[in-house]
């Protein structure tokens, strides 16, 4: 029953995938044994998530854990639900009409869903980076002070510019675009307008990036781009990620859940996962046998 | 040999129905035209700096001007634009950002009703409400009038454009920690703005050419008026009596009144697209 509901169409990703064995043997520091790693902290847990559109349920009982300063990957097939969750973890989702939660996610150790949580705090602490990059009709500086603007933060015109400055750096755009910072952000290309979207995010130093599939709509080139620039937020950042794209998950992620119709099958450090993993539906999706 | 028949067919046809369709515009154009051309070449001969200056005069008297009337038409669209306006505003932002379903429906319903709403029918209304209670004609009474015509067209053209706004800047708003109100506020409005202004001064030109509202509300008024509770006069009713009186001097001044109308409008309407284009393109 569970074969007959999943899209036929394999995307490009899946066909392409490394079979089981070779991200290790091409990149060795994928093969760290996990073992050595010492105990990090939880930042992100998710505990017996299930959440509904009105009478329709599109996540089970769904357990995921993130840790400091690691990426994880969310992977999955098509309308799989990965989503729905990444926006369970700074409420997105309240803002649909009809959506309703079970379950708890705890963001260092605070339920988020507990009665009287302060959801914009909350969104201050868990930034999130979009499929299609949506930078404001504003220019480019204002675009990466706006998070300040809304909370208060950096009020002093100096203070904003040094902010400016340094998400601009941290996202390798200042140099792109340091002579226009007062140009409109959309006349940017996809990847800069997405680099400045991740920008615009740490302005307001978040503990926890949330990125779904922030590379879907760009360029080869320009996806290296965000992921070069992922790996190097992970020092910072805790880092979670939505991706279509099995080889992105290999390359950047520590680690990975697989989700399937709303389910998670499996959770792991993503070289195990990939070359040995534990479930048969696990090995048909990243062998590319169904997607 | 068939098939090269066809062809012919098939071009001729072509042909036939382009030009159809061209002729269909030139025809659409032709009133247009006609209408500037009278009103150019009957209005030009009788306009004249002191008409700019000018209360009207008698029939017999030579000279006189509309000046009343184009600072009153100026006085009547101020009223409206400040009673109109901001309410047209709010209630287009309420009904297109967080309207319970039932009422959105019936303030989209109503707008559309009041919008096709012959204005002679505004002016009753006003007549019965304002005019009456009040026992005068006044500035107010043809304000409001105009205001309520001004009113669903604001309201509309502000819910349209704020429906174009797209869903991911509010999302992106909202993750960094913006309040509804500042989402709103900072990115929706911001964006919208150009477009709810060009709306607005498309609105004001519509409203600007009326006569039938004002005719038993703000009435008329021989000379200068600047009180809110007086009748005024207008260029559109000053030029309907002139046209409906039997003097040639008062033909030739309604033809003068209709001309800066007109360039009035065209002067809004045009002013309203350039600065739609010029706002629009350097922010799309």
């Amino acid at each position: 029953m569970l074969e007959l509901r999943l899209p036929k169409k394999t995307p490009p990703g899946a066909e392409q995938a490394d079979p089981p064995g070779t991200a290790a043997e091409l990149d060795p520091s994928l093969a760290a044994p996990a073992e050595d790693a010492p105990p990090a902290r939880e930042v992100v847990r998710a505990h017996g998530i299930n959440f509904f559109y009105g009478q329709h349920q599109v996540l089970f009982n769904v357990e995921v854990t993130a840790y400091e300063r690691e990426i994880l990957a969310l992977i999955g097939p098509s309308g799989c639900g990965k989503s729905t969750f990444l926006r369970t973890l700074n409420r997105m989702n309240d803002t649909i009409p009809g959506a309703r939660l079970e379950g708890e996610v705890l963001i260092t150790g605070q339920n988020i869903y507990a009665p009287g949580t302060d959801v914009i705090g909350l969104r201050r602490r868990v930034g999130m980076i979009f499929q299609r990059s949506n930078p404001f009709p504003f220019s480019i500086a204002e675009n990466v002070a706006y998070g300040l603007k809304v909370n208060g933060l950096a009020k002093k015109k100096g203070e904003q510019a040094d902010v400016v400055e340094r998400c601009l750096r941290a996202t390798g755009l200042w140099d792109e675009v340091k002579d226009r910072l007062n140009k409109p952000a959309l006349a940017l290309s996809g990847g800069q307008q997405q680099r400045l979207c991740i920008a615009r995010a740490l302005a307001i130093e978040p503990e926890i990036l949330l990125m779904d599939e922030p590379a879907s709509a760009l360029d080869p080139i320009a996806t290296g781009r965000i992921e070069e620039l992922a790996l190097e937020l992970k020092e910072k950042y805790t880092i979670v990620i939505v991706t279509h794209n099995l080889q992105q998950a290999a390359r950047i992620s520590d680690r990975t859940s697989f989700f399937l119709m709303g389910r998670l099958v499996e959770s792991g450090r993503t070289q195990a996962m990939f070359t040995n993993p534990q479930r048969k539906e696990t090995e048909d999706y990243i062998t590319g046998r169904f997607g | 040999m068939t098939g090269d028949l066809n062809r012919k067919i098939r071009k001729l046809r072509n042909n036939v129905m382009l030009s159809l369709t061209g002729v269909a515009t030139l025809l659409v154009l032709l009133p247009l035209a006609l209408i500037l051309f009278y009103v150019v070449k009957e209005g030009v001969s009788a306009i004249s700096p002191g008409f700019f200056v000018h209360l009207p005069e008698p029939p017999d008297v030579p000279g006189g001007g509309m000046a009343n009337a184009i600072v009153g038409t100026l006085e009547l669209l101020l009223v409206a634009v400040i009673v109109g306006v901001p309410l047209g505003i709010a209630a287009g932002i309420y009904v297109a950002e967080h309207g319970a379903e039932f009422l959105t429906k019936l303030v989209r319903f109503s707008a559309d009703v009041l919008n096709g709403t012959p204005t002679i029918v505004t002016g009753l209304f006003i007549y019965g409400l304002v005019v009456l209670p009040m026992r005068k004609f006044s500035t107010l009474a043809g304000g409001l009038a105009l205001a309520i015509i001004l009113l669903p067209v604001v309201l509309r053209t502000t819910d349209e454009v704020l429906q174009t706004i797209p869903r991911s800047y509010r999302e992106a708003a909202l993750a960094l920690g913006a309040t509804r109100f500042r989402v709103l506020w900072d990115v929706v409005l911001r964006a919208a703005r150009a477009g709810i202004m060009g709306g607005v001064l498309l609105a004001i030109s519509r409203v600007a050419g009326e006569t039938a509202p004002l005719l038993f509300t703000s009435f008329n008024n021989s000379y200068w008026s600047m009180w809110l509770d007086r009748p005024v006069a207008s260029l559109t009713v000053q030029i309907f009596n002139y046209a409906i009186a039997p003097y040639d001097r008062w033909h030739a001044q309604a033809w003068a009144g209709a001309l800066t109308l007109i360039t009035m409008i065209i002067v809004i309407n045009l002013g309203a697209r350039a600065w739609l284009r010029w706002r629009t393109g350097r922010l799309a």
